[in-house]
């Protein structure tokens, strides 16, 4: 039941729709987390500084320890768990498989949020966004197949991996992305 | 953190009235600065009321004016055609900031609201003026590498975190606040108050007042503007200093207009105005931008560990400055 302090919020979580009493302290990561079951997601620091909550809100990618869970009523969420059903066939996203040829982990605790994160980087570069190294932002980008490392690296930098396996997420998101298995 | 009653309003006239008359309530947009806030114990609201599904999303272009609603995100923004093609300095100062996922969450209005970085006032176990009126400032002789050179007071040294904050400065913005009472329009210039001996007090915001959109008008034709910022890493840090700044050049290459601001040194974007009078008819050179800022610079109040900063501010800009100035044909592109 509702009161002062809790509500009840709709959310469809990678294709399911759950509706569920939170505490409206309760951010999206806990909900996810210690609610769902959804452990794929991962805390770093809870603050907004390392991207390891990193899922995709409403198809954009966001830092789910900074969104109360209740202020996400009626949204539509993809977490790491997700991602695989995103493209047609029962194998893993392209994006996985790429992160486990290019050996883009080392303990792996980054990883869901890296995976997510450069799906939504993807997307924005195939807009046309730019990025702070865009040498031109009025021109943008044409899309993410012609991101460079450096491109990816500065889109990507919400993102922190203590374990420094940069090289190999660079290398596997620029596979991806110059790829057209998306 | 402390348990909070939740309201999603459904207009805006149901915002202001949940807020307005109630102590202790906040509104919610992106939650990016205040849910951090309130995990750290330094915000403590009683309850929230949920803006962000308010029509207040608009980015228009019209009769020579830019409108940005106050829920515009920051990535919308940057991302803007228009925006990247007439106010490359707006686009600029936005992608300098934050990372791509707080960019979606982030809106115009929280961005422009967002709280100091000072690590004292994030720290509840620390005396801080601006958190705890009173209190004290362990700053001056503390950690304050980070904060403010000009427009501080003895009170509190700290400075406003915002990039497009600076770069809306130079666009010589301005920011529109609803009330019950109505709406009235503030230059961005004067939505920032100086903290004096009371730093809690940071805009002309009064409790309840609701920011609802950002307005500028077009740049004079052949204008130029950049944004460039000083990180004490390559990309998702604060900025140590930052310059925006607009150019003008006359057709004898004098410089008709120019604009200053600068972020990271003060508790406001700082326009540097009396360099902006002192350069203009002037012709520009490396010389002159780098005297005039220096002439500006002469009111800054430094400590030991942030004195840094007064070479670094007048150097960058005059980098910037120089490269704006520079005559359209051969100007290379710096960042
Ligand atoms: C790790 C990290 C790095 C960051 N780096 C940068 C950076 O480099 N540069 C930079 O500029 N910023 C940076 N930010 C800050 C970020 O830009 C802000 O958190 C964001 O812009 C705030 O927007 P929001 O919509 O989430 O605001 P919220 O957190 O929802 O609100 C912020 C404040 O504004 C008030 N408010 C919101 N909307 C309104 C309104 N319409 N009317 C009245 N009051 C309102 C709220 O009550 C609250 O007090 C960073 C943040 C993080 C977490
Ligand atoms: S846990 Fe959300 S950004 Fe670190
Ligand atoms: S693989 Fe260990 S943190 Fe990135």
């Amino acid at each position: 039941m509702k009161t002062d302090h809790t509500s009840e919020v709709t959310l469809r979580i990678n294709g399911t729709e759950e509706k569920v009493l939170v505490d409206h302290r309760v951010t999206l990561l806990d909900l996810l987390r210690d609610r769902l079951g959804l452990t794929g997601t991962k805390k770093g620091c809870d603050h907004g500084q390392c991207g390891a909550c990193t899922v995709l809100l409403n198809g954009r990618r966001a830092n789910s320890c900074l969104k109360l869970a209740v202020a996400a009523e009626g949204a539509t969420v993809v977490t790491i768990e997700g991602v695989a059903d995103l493209t047609e066939g029962d194998g893993l996203h392209p994006l996985q498989e790429a992160f486990v040829a290019n050996d883009a982990m080392q303990c792996g605790y980054c990883t869901p949020g890296q995976i997510c994160s450069a799906l939504g980087a993807l997307a924005e570069a195939d807009a046309g966004w730019p990025s702070h190294v865009t040498p031109d932002v009025t021109a943008g980008v044409k899309s993410a197949s012609e991101l460079g490392a450096e491109e990816i690296r500065e889109r990507m930098s919400g993102n922190l991996c203590r374990c420094g396996a940069y090289h190999g997420i660079v290398a596997a998101i620029t596979q991806v992305a110059s790829g057209s298995n998306r | 953190m402390k348990p909070f009653a939740y309201q999603r309003a459904d207009s805006i006239d149901d915002a202001i009235s949940a807020i307005a008359n109630h102590p202790g309530t906040a509104y919610l947009a992106g939650g990016t600065n205040l849910v951090d806030l309130m995990k750290l114990g330094v915000s403590r609201p009683r309850a929230l009321v949920d803006i962000s599904h308010l029509p207040l999303d608009h980015l228009t272009h019209r009769d020579g004016h830019t409108v940005i609603g106050a829920l515009a995100t920051n990535a919308t923004v940057a991302a803007d055609p228009v925006i990247r093609t007439d106010f490359p300095v707006l686009s600029e100062s936005i992608l300098a900031g934050a990372s791509g996922q707080l960019r979606n969450s982030a809106s115009t209005a929280g961005n422009l609201l967002q709280k100091t970085r000072c690590t004292y006032f994030q720290d509840v176990s620390k005396p801080c003026n601006k958190r705890a009126p009173g209190s004290g400032c362990p700053a001056r002789t503390g950690a304050h590498r980070d904060l403010g050179i000009l427009g501080v007071s003895t009170s509190c040294i700290a400075t406003q975190p915002s990039d497009m904050a600076v770069a809306l400065s130079v666009l010589d913005a301005t920011v529109s606040l609803r009330s019950a009472a109505g709406e009235r329009t503030v230059k961005l210039q004067d939505f920032y108050v100086a903290p004096g001996t009371t730093p809690h007090r940071e805009t002309v915001l009064e409790h309840g007042e609701l920011l609802t959109q950002v307005a500028f008008p077009a740049l004079p034709a052949g204008a130029t503007s950049r944004y460039r910022k000083v990180r004490d890493r390559w990309s998702y840090a604060f900025a140590v200093i930052s310059v925006a700044a607009v150019v003008v050049l006359d057709a004898h290459g004098r410089i008709e207009q120019v604009r200053i601001a600068w972020g990271g040194v003060a508790p406001r974007p700082w326009r540097a105005y009396l360099a902006e009078a002192e350069l203009r008819g002037r012709r520009p050179s490396p010389e002159l931008f780098e005297r005039t800022l220096r002439a500006e610079l002469r009111h800054a109040t430094p400590l030991p560990q942030n004195e840094f900063k007064v070479d670094l501010v007048k150097d960058v800009t005059t980098a910037l400055l120089t490269d704006l100035a520079h005559p359209a044909e051969d100007r290379k592109v710096t960042r």
